[in-house]
């Protein structure tokens, strides 16, 4: 009898075993996601909120057993690389990813970056989420770029009307850096600002990335006496240091970006000169952010120390790629499958309190859809936090 | 006028006082430091961590960047180049470690401090005012006073102590001053102690002003190099004078040449390949080293 038990115990226990080695084995299967972007020099914060924000969201859903798509549960592996906002390097960044099979990458952040890696992502079978902004990247015949953001000139236009509207604003100065990206948000600010009928009385001064004594770069604007003062395409290390020099030299008059920013940064480096600052923000503002989206900040406060307001809009991009791959799983090995599904593509937004949906767009801009259908929340800066001033779609 | 005469001037105090580390070890051990911009970024983290996070007096802050970038410096040479020195007689391997010391700091400062833009509060509130003439914050005033009273402590500390007259002779010839009983090793550890001492110092005074980031040392590395040729390398007087002058240059070329766009350092630039065409050497510089 105490044979037969053993025996039926020992039996039991292989069984068992086998069990939870299929188990296992089933939750073996990996997904590999991309990432190239800048994660080193002045502009590491916007490439290391995407990497984070993916780093994440991808331990909450491994912490649950992965994503199941196509019934197959999959762990979720975020490859990162750091293309130090160098087009030569980003295209190294994603050739690497090509050569591991990935199919799916997020990034580049900036705009010669992401132009520069469009024939590798081409060439291989890769969508690619940039946050930049040149339209040839998004409208046919290019196909594999998707706008991970809301465009500057999407987004300029409605804070322009918004602040003529509501705050009397009639001059506006732009101030950029002198690179791609800020330059190019300057002149479609420009247009925009003329379009509404708005005095642009300063656009022409620009400043060195590297930049960090402003008060000569702002002196020239100033005289100029805007109402508003746009810091187009500003880096999160120049913003506060751009509010503090205005103020500083008596300017009085309402600032604002297109540009995601921080707001323990913009506390610290410009404090109480920064109230009023107006920029673009993502969807965790206490007014509309879900109860998830409060785990997605504590998780990543638990996971990195800080949490990076900027991951208020990063969040979504490694959201979409998987919800979009569970709509079609072919896509896991068939871009063109992803491709397809993008266009009737619709699934709940999670970050967001309602019935907000994910959704791709892009149709007024580009003539396809081919931009993340990410919030255009306006924040305005209040001591220490960012308020919603006002929420807004894109297409 | 006044204002960019005024804002020269700020920048200039700040700019001499980093040119000044840099060209003492230079003087001292003929390495070119490219890691001296990193220093001045930890320094300026350590600061702002003491103030902001630890919630302590900003003197207490400077006095840790001071501290700990000594401790720093002495390290990387006594540990680093020194061993360098002893081993090689090819000048390039110096340079390769700076730039190596480099990078390896830009990731160290990235995994303790992070990759934000980081400040503290303005020290003091108020801005002067002269008729919107010269228009200059208080804090401003402070910091560029603060600037200009270590490079005076500086240089009479080279001037009339012990340790400074050892270090000068050092710089004027290093043979003659281990004949004359200098210890060669110990003084060019404290040399490289307070050039990095004095990049940690700079970057905890400017933390107040312009706040710190990750991305700051190379560009600050570069200027520091820029500086050093205009007024002459491993020349303390010419430090300080191609510190004042570069922060001129900006200042002026910021405020007038604004309307053509950002080419003030395009035309520093192409001043300065012509003016060391015509000396080599910089301002202060002897051409035979």
């Amino acid at each position: 009898m105490n044979r037969r038990i053993m025996l039926a115990t020992t039996a039991l226990a292989v069984a068992a075993a086998f069990s939870l080695s299929a188990t296992l084995a089933r939750a073996e299967e990996t997904l590999k996601i991309g990432f190239v972007g800048v994660t080193s020099g002045p502009a590491a914060a916007w490439g290391t909120s995407n990497v984070r924000s993916m780093q994440t969201l991808a331990a909450m859903l491994n912490e649950k057993g992965g994503v199941e798509i196509g019934g197959t549960p999959y762990k979720i592996e975020i490859v990162t690389f750091d293309d130090q906002k160098d087009p030569k390097r980003a295209i190294a960044g994603m050739e690497q990813m090509a050569q591991q099979g990935i199919h799916y990458v997020v990034g580049p952040n900036v705009d010669d970056g992401a132009a520069a890696v469009r024939p590798v992502a081409e060439a291989n079978d890769i969508i690619y989420i940039p946050y930049a902004f040149p339209k040839e990247l998004y409208t046919k015949p290019a196909e594999n770029a998707i706008l991970g953001m809301v465009a500057s000139y999407q987004s300029g236009p409605a804070i322009y009307k918004y602040l003529k509207d509501n705050k009397g604003v009639s001059k506006v100065a732009f101030v950029a850096a002198n690179e791609s990206d800020p330059l190019s948000q300057r002149d479609s600010g420009v247009a925009a600002a003329k379009a509404l009928g708005l005095e642009v009385t300063s656009a022409d001064v620009t400043y060195q990335v590297d930049t960090t004594d402003f008060t000569p770069v702002l002196l020239p604007v100033l005289k100029t006496q805007p109402d508003l003062l746009v810091l187009s395409g500003v880096a999160p290390a120049a913003a506060p240091q751009l509010i503090r020099s205005a103020r500083d030299l008596g300017y009085t008059g309402l600032i604002s970006t297109e540009t995601a920013q921080d707001a323990k940064v913009i506390e610290e480096g410009a404090g109480e000169a920064a109230n009023g600052f107006i920029s673009v923000g993502g969807a965790s503002t206490p007014e509309i952010a879900s109860d998830y989206m409060k785990d997605f900040v504590a998780k990543y406060t638990e996971m990195f120390g800080e949490y990076n307001d900027e991951s208020n809009t990063k969040v979504y991009a490694l959201e979409y790629i998987l919800e979009t791959l569970k709509a079609d799983p072919q896509g896991l090995t068939d871009i063109g499958a992803f491709k397809t599904a993008i266009d009737s593509f619709a699934a709940p937004n999670p970050y967001m309190k309602g019935d907000a949906k994910l959704s791709y767009v892009g149709t007024t801009s580009f003539g396809q859809k081919r931009q993340l259908s990410v919030p255009l929340v306006v924040n305005e800066y209040k001591d220490g936090a960012f308020q919603t001033l006002f929420v807004a779609t894109v297409d | 006028m006044e204002q960019i005469i005024v804002n020269g001037l700020f920048l200039g105090a700040s700019y001499a006082l980093i040119a000044l580390g840099l060209t003492l070890i230079f003087s001292l051990m003929n390495v070119l430091n490219f890691a001296h911009g990193q220093m001045y970024v930890i320094g300026g983290f350590i600061t702002y961590t003491v103030v902001a996070q630890f919630h302590l007096p900003f003197v207490v802050g400077l006095i840790c960047s001071a501290v700990a970038l000594a401790a720093l410096g002495a390290f990387v040479e006594r540990f680093l180049f020194a061993p360098v020195i002893r081993r090689s007689k090819r000048e390039e391997s110096t340079m390769l470690l700076a730039a190596g010391i480099a990078f390896f700091l830009d990731a160290v400062t990235l995994l303790v401090f992070g990759e934000k833009q980081r400040g503290i509060p303005k020290l003091v509130p108020g801005v002067f005012n002269w008729d919107f003439r010269i228009v200059m914050p208080y804090d401003r005033i402070l910091i560029g006073v603060l600037a200009v009273a270590l490079i005076v402590a500086f240089i009479l500390f080279m001037r009339q102590s012990r340790t400074g007259r050892a270090m000068r002779a050092l710089a004027q010839d290093r043979m003659a001053a281990e004949l004359m009983g200098v210890d060669v090793a110990r003084y060019s550890m404290i040399g490289f102690a307070l050039g990095a001492m004095l990049a940690g110092l700079v970057g905890g005074l400017l933390v107040s002003i312009v706040g710190v980031n990750l991305g700051m040392g190379g560009p600050t590395s570069i200027k520091a190099f820029l500086m050093i040729m205009i007024g002459g390398a491993g020349v303390i007087s010419g430090a300080i004078a191609g510190g004042f002058l570069l922060g001129m240059l900006e200042s002026v070329g910021l405020s007038l040449l604004a309307a053509y766009g950002d080419i003030t350092y395009l035309v520093i630039f192409a001043s300065l390949m012509i003016f060391l065409a015509f000396r080599p050497q910089g301002l202060m510089g002897k051409p035979w080293g």
